[in-house]
């Protein structure tokens, strides 16, 4: 497989585990308006793995459709960042999760609209429209909840805690993104975490919510190694095509 | 792409007739619309070997009614006696609001839905009383490119055309 596709799928599987683990939940949260919400976000995240996946099947050259790349991989195989695939817990831990997400989508979509490659740039321009409506929605629950009643507060302050520890591995930079960026294809993760920094802060400040500890960090969803909740969400999502291979709508 | 098709009045190529008939595809989420109103169609060329190749641009990345409307155009192109169609999906330049036909509008706002506006600046219009004041309920409403409103004049909840 080509640096490009690899580097295609990477992102693809962000959003694709992203858009299952919010999919999850509809139906279950606290208001209509919000299901609504959660199932356009999951759409929008799912829409933009679809392309990638569509992308990365024609640069593979081979038979191997975008539903191949999506449902028949392993674990193992699947290259997503640790944070996409945590468990939803609660509705604390959803918007959390969704806020490191779309603050850091904010900065890494605008930055990969200007990649050399049109095609990648074409899909990450409309996605950084997405995004900020993403971020607005997230931002305004954080501050709700985080400002909001003693039991919304805690839990908030709890899902932070617990989900600060995969923070880091969103801005590691390793050969492949550095390889893309020499190219002119990708960008430096590291350098969009300032932006991430000031955006999550200045919610954070508003929200009456701190920081999580810097102490301990996770890593290794980009070579792989994920954390055990990615196997659980891949027998639930990959079930169709592993019964029924190559079916089709 | 060529520079000149992409520019936002959708300049018509030799192969009129066969845009023309184009322009009769329906959105399925929005019936009152078709791909032209919307700026989704974004050019209809004919190659060398008389492949009708039909270039559109989706409104929103997880936009379900994509693969709906690739079948309607070849659909509408085969009735047309041209067997062999290619349709092309580009992000490049994204969708904006902005290429929706002030006709489009119109029939949106017909419709029961506030469209687009051109500046942002100038209040969303109650598509039942006219009303220029409302609150947002939600700016995710039933599809990906409508917020849901409710009118502080009437009262009545209403969609809206979100500019992107």
């Amino acid at each position: 497989m080509s640096s490009l596709t690899r580097y295609v799928i990477r992102h693809a599987d962000d959003n694709l585990i992203l858009a299952q683990r919010l999919s999850e939940y509809i139906a279950s949260a606290p208001e209509l308006e919000e299901d609504l919400a959660i199932a356009n976000i999951a759409l929008d995240h799912l829409g933009v793995a679809t392309h990638l996946f569509d992308y990365a099947a024609v640069l593979r050259g081979d038979d191997n459709s975008a539903d191949y790349l999506a449902f028949l991989r392993d674990e193992r195989e699947f290259t997503n960042m640790l944070l996409v695939e945590q468990p939803n817990v609660d509705f604390a831990h959803i918007m959390v999760r969704q806020l490191f997400v779309d603050a850091y989508q904010q900065t890494l979509w605008p930055a990969l609209s200007m990649s050399s490659d049109r095609k990648l740039a074409g899909i990450a321009a409309k996605a950084a429209k997405e995004a900020a409506y993403h971020l607005r929605h997230s931002r305004g629950w954080l501050i709700r909840l985080g400002d909001g009643t003693e039991e919304s507060h805690d839990r908030s302050q709890t899902a932070i805690d617990n989900l600060w520890r995969f923070v880091d591995e969103m801005f590691d930079s390793d050969e492949l993104d550095e390889e893309m960026r020499a190219a002119g294809t990708g960008v430096n993760p590291t350098e969009l975490r300032a932006a991430w920094d000031h955006q999550i802060s200045a919610t954070l400040d508003e929200a009456t919510l701190r920081r999580g500890s810097d102490d301990y960090q996770r890593r290794g969803g980009r070579t792989g190694f994920h954390t055990e909740h990615l196997g659980h969400l891949l027998t639930e999502m990959q079930w169709m095509q592993r019964s029924y291979p190559g079916l089709e709508w | 792409m060529d520079a000149a098709v992409i520019s936002g009045a959708g300049v018509v190529t030799a192969t009129t007739e066969l845009r023309h008939a184009l322009e009769t595809v329906v959105d399925p989420e929005i019936p009152v619309l078709t791909i032209a109103d919307l700026g989704i169609l974004r050019d209809v060329t004919e190659a060398d070997d008389g492949t009708v190749v039909v270039t559109i641009t989706p409104t929103y990345s997880g936009c379900p009614a994509m693969d709906h409307l690739r079948r309607e155009i070849e659909r509408v192109l085969h009735e047309h006696g041209r067997e062999r169609v290619e349709v092309i999906t580009t992000f490049d330049p994204p969708w904006t609001t902005e290429w929706m036909t002030p006709e489009g509008k119109h029939k949106l706002d017909e419709y029961g839905i506030a469209p687009p506006r051109g500046n942002t600046a100038t209040p969303i219009v109650c598509p039942r009383c006219r009303g220029e004041s409302s609150r947002l309920v939600s700016e995710f409403g039933a599809t990906a490119c409508k917020a849901l409103r409710v009118c502080s004049v009437c009262a009545e909840p209403f969609d809206h055309f979100k500019e992107i």
